[in-house]
């Protein structure tokens, strides 16, 4: 129990997602302008990535790894290297499962998630997930966790860094620097902020 | 080469840089910059996937129904980035594990999407393909860049060798250690969009907000 504590709190602030793997950059940038679009996709990451990264472990280990068709009564069968296109199919299929779910029985969250629902596809934060999930051997409990921390941590940065863009609106950035140069240094001085987490021992 | 084709390579070198000015495929251009050797890597894998990812989708472009094209597109990708992971795992094995998951990442890199859905669905093969290469070098020079400082600050070599002999072994360069970690990207990122903006006038971002509006009429 106290491992699996451990390992959200690890991917929640020591791993961050976005501000130490620099993972879902694209977005993180482009869509923290203002907090509650921001946090309408934080809330959006949470969620698809809670349901892929176990969803993704279960089709490592009954499917891909060697030998893992012996359920079958097949072996002597590794697939590991149709990883990559199988993770991708699933996180499109379980994105477009989860819109038409939301739309037909929760139309509130659906319209708040908007736009962003289906670019969630294409948001490596999704797709690092599940391959640090394989990378480390996580087993399912572990990858439930994993999944739900890492989405909470980069929902967490971007919401910070929207309410950050939001005042910073407000401040006096030199010519060349406005825009894109700032938001980077921001965000560099945010992961130099986080990186104090670091420290933590658990 | 004519005029046009030549464009369309050098156009994505600086003014129009993926990384720089689109906001493409950041995630893998902090990440694989601690050391020359990775970002050359990772460099020339992407080139690669977008060059030829890009003369692929636009092969068959006329035969792909506009509803399932980004599946299609998905499909192509993902394929080339497997050869191209197998082919990094079969000769050159070390490099490729420091890479760790972000040559995967490569399909969800935005550079190789937004290729494909804004030019390649709409241009010949062959200048899908210079497109690709262009997009790709735009993208290994913004990464070598960063590399190069990262590297030769934080650990006083190049492509591993030593160019600044550090005060540890004996020298005088007192290594930086931060250059290493993960904030330093953000910092030289932002620095050399600050350079370019400064040299190309032109890219600078019109601010939304004007705190000297009243005081300073002739800046609006």
């Amino acid at each position: 129990m106290e491992d699996l504590l451990s390992l959200l709190v690890k991917s929640i602030f020591v791993e961050n997602m976005a501000l130490a793997f620099f993972l879902g950059m694209c977005t993180f940038i482009a869509v923290s302008k203002k907090i509650e679009t921001a946090l309408g996709l934080g809330i959006a990451v949470i969620v698809v990535q809670m349901i892929t990264v176990p969803a993704n472990n279960l089709i490592l280990n009954y499917l891909l790894k060697e030998d893992a068709l012996s359920w079958l009564g097949i072996t002597g069968v590794d697939l590991t290297f149709l990883g990559l296109i199988s993770y991708i199919g699933v996180i499109a299929a379980i994105v477009q499962i989860l819109e038409m779910f939301l739309d037909k029985y929760m139309p509130a969250l659906y319209n708040a998630l908007g736009v962003f629902l289906p670019l969630i596809t294409v948001n490596c934060a999704i797709l690092g997930g599940s391959l640090f999930m394989v990378e480390r051997d996580y087993n399912f409990v572990e990858s439930t966790v994993y999944g739900v921390g890492s989405g909470v941590g980069w929902a967490l940065a971007i919401t910070a860094l929207a309410g950050i863009r939001e005042k910073l609106k407000y401040s006096d950035v030199p010519e060349g620097l406005q825009g894109l140069g700032i938001t980077f240094i921001t965000v560099g001085l945010m992961s130099l902020g986080f990186m104090a987490f670091s420290g933590i021992q658990l | 080469m004519n005029a046009n084709a030549k464009k369309v390579v050098y156009d994505p070198l600086i003014d129009n840089n993926p990384i720089t000015w689109q906001i493409l495929g950041i995630c893998s251009a902090l990440a694989v910059t601690t050391s020359m050797n990775t970002a050359l890597l990772m460099s020339i894998a992407l080139t690669s996937v977008v060059a030829l990812s890009n003369l692929s989708i636009s092969m068959v472009r006329n035969h792909v129904p506009g509803s399932i094209r980004i599946i299609v597109q998905m499909i192509i990708i993902a394929s080339l980035v497997i050869i191209v992971d197998q082919l990094l795992k079969a000769f050159a094995y070390d490099t490729a594990k420091k890479l760790s998951v972000f040559v995967g990442l490569i399909i969800t890199n935005c550079i190789v999407m937004g290729r494909a859905e804004a030019y390649a669905m709409s241009h010949s093969p062959k200048m899908s393909f210079l497109d690709g290469l262009g997009n790709g070098l735009g993208y290994s020079l913004v990464l070598m860049t960063v590399a190069f400082f990262r590297e030769l600050l934080g650990a006083g070599s190049l492509f591993g060798i030593k160019i600044l002999p550090l005060t540890s072994d004996g020298g005088w360069y007192q290594s930086n250690g931060m250059m290493l970690l993960p904030p330093s990207a953000f910092f030289i990122i932002g620095f050399m969009i600050w350079a370019i903006r400064v040299w190309k006038p032109k890219q600078v971002e019109k601010p939304d907000y004007r705190i000297h509006e009243e005081q300073n009429p002739d800046l609006i």
